[in-house]
């Protein structure tokens, strides 16, 4: 038995705690252009996940030490909402947040067309109003959705998304127990389009083999994500056309 | 990979999708190259025209250009200069050299204050986006009277109609001065019923700009009008 402790993962029919296959997602659904003072808005829901995203600007940057000559910044700010999770959580920035806000601005300057804004900024703010594991995956698909609603150009949209490993077996999209007691993570940020990874970071170990098998169940999901958040953007301007 | 348009009906494309192939096509706004496959860049509908595959955005940022014809708001004063928000990235510097009266250095605040709101041309945009406006030339004014309205940029085309025609029936149906700026604002003035039936008309546009059903909308809302001009 892998994991910490004798937390049992899977159960003897092969199937996991809250009976999903090894390879099935959470269900996921997504709203696009829900706050009307936003430029553009997103919200999706994924398993217990609620994440909300709203996208201002391009807007001038300040203070002018953080403009870039050549191309915009895009100033992310990911939070948890204090009633997220079950212990509250203290307001405000922490290591935490300032991470995954970095790591989130980072793959979003990446497929953004950030050179046709010289020295401006673009505002994302990422807020987790509830958290069951999985929380950055669905923050940047947020993020994502609405950049694309804000009307912002950009390459392809990133979907996130995570597997990992428990009982020493490879599963997709891990719950809030699975990720405490699992032995990995694995969470991906893919281009679907064009099958380039915008970000990748890993917690704990896994064999290439187990890697491998990891990835391909990613890029499985985030293929079935994108149509969701495809259909979310659509659903916004063709569902009352008459 | 999922496939957007390359026919003549318009379809609502999103980032990323391929939209068409490279050979013969020239990619216009709202799409790039990659991999010899044209791809949207924007939230919109496909455009082919002449050869060239571009995307209408459905919700785009004011970008300025030189020449257009805008409604700025006083955010800032100077002794020499006004910094007027153009509802784009960046605001609009206008020195008093450019202004239409003779101001004297340090009494910029007199002729126009923060909150105003005035009719001006972009001057020039330099490759920082910096843009300087200008308030001469012919129309070009502090706005003292009537009201400004927000709308979608990308929606100013269908606002207009072909040769200002949809403009032109709201002016005549609301007896209204209507002036629209290129930076999705809208001066309105005339009698209070007038300003009000072009601001629902606006909404209307806002709603419906981007439908096929913004004509009969727009056709139903002058009958309301006309009926209410009845009574």
């Amino acid at each position: 038995m892998g994991g910490y402790g004798d937390v049992q993962l899977l159960r003897e029919d092969g199937l996991r705690l809250d009976g999903r296959k090894v390879d099935e997602l959470r269900p996921v659904s997504i709203q696009a252009g829900i706050l009307p003072a936003a430029d553009g808005s997103a919200m999706v829901t994924h398993g217990l996940n609620v994440a909300v995203a709203a996208v201002y600007g391009p807007m001038e940057a300040h203070p002018r030490k953080i403009q870039r000559q050549d191309r915009a910044v895009i100033d992310v700010r990911y939070n948890m909402a204090p009633f997220s999770t079950s212990d509250r959580i203290r307001p405000g920035f922490n290591r935490r947040s300032r991470e995954i806000s970095k790591v989130t601005a980072e793959s979003l300057e990446s497929v953004v067309l950030v050179e046709r804004y010289p020295r401006a900024k673009i505002r994302v703010e990422i807020e987790i109003l509830a958290a069951e594991a999985g929380t950055r995956c669905a923050g940047i698909t947020a993020a994502s959705v609405a950049l694309a609603d804000a009307g912002i150009p950009m390459r392809d949209m990133i979907v996130g998304v995570a597997s990992g490993k428990i009982e020493d077996t490879v599963v997709l999209d891990l719950d809030k127990a699975e990720d405490n007691y699992g032995q990995a993570d694995l969470p991906v940020g893919i281009l679907p389009n064009t099958g380039e990874i915008a970000f990748l970071q890993m917690d704990g170990d896994l064999s290439p083999e187990e890697y491998d098998l990891a990835m391909e169940y990613n890029f499985k999901a985030a293929a079935e994500i994108h149509e969701v958040m495809v259909d979310a953007l659509k659903a916004r301007y063709e569902e009352s056309e008459n | 990979m999922s496939q957007g348009l390359s026919g003549a009906e318009q379809r609502l494309v999103t980032p990323g999708m391929t939209i068409g192939s490279l050979t013969g096509m020239r990619v216009g706004s709202g799409a790039i190259v990659h991999n010899d496959e044209i791809i949207a860049t924007k939230l919109g509908w496909v455009r082919e025209n002449n050869g060239t595959i571009s995307v209408d955005p459905i919700n785009s940022p004011y970008i300025p250009r030189s020449g257009d014809l805008v409604i700025g708001n006083v955010a800032e004063v100077r002794n020499n200069l006004w910094f007027m928000d153009i509802n784009g990235s960046f605001q609009g510097l206008l020195p008093m050299s450019l202004a239409p009266w003779k101001v004297e250095y340090g009494q910029a605040r007199q002729h126009m204050d923060v909150g105003d709101s005035s009719l001006a041309r972009v001057q020039e945009v330099d490759e920082c986006h910096n843009v300087v406006l200008t308030m001469k030339g012919v129309g070009l004014r502090r706005l003292s009277q009537g009201a400004v309205i927000d709308v979608p940029v990308n929606h100013l085309d269908r606002i207009r109609g072909e040769a200002n025609a949809n403009l032109d029936r709201m002016k005549d149906t609301s007896d209204c001065r209507i002036i629209v700026g290129e930076n999705g604002r809208v001066w309105v003035d005339g009698n209070e019923n007038g300003i009000d039936w072009v601001r629902e008309a606006l909404d209307i546009a806002k709603q419906h700009g981007h439908k096929s059903s913004f004509d009969s909308a727009m056709k139903k809302h002058e009958k309301k009008f006309n009926k209410k001009g009845d009574a």
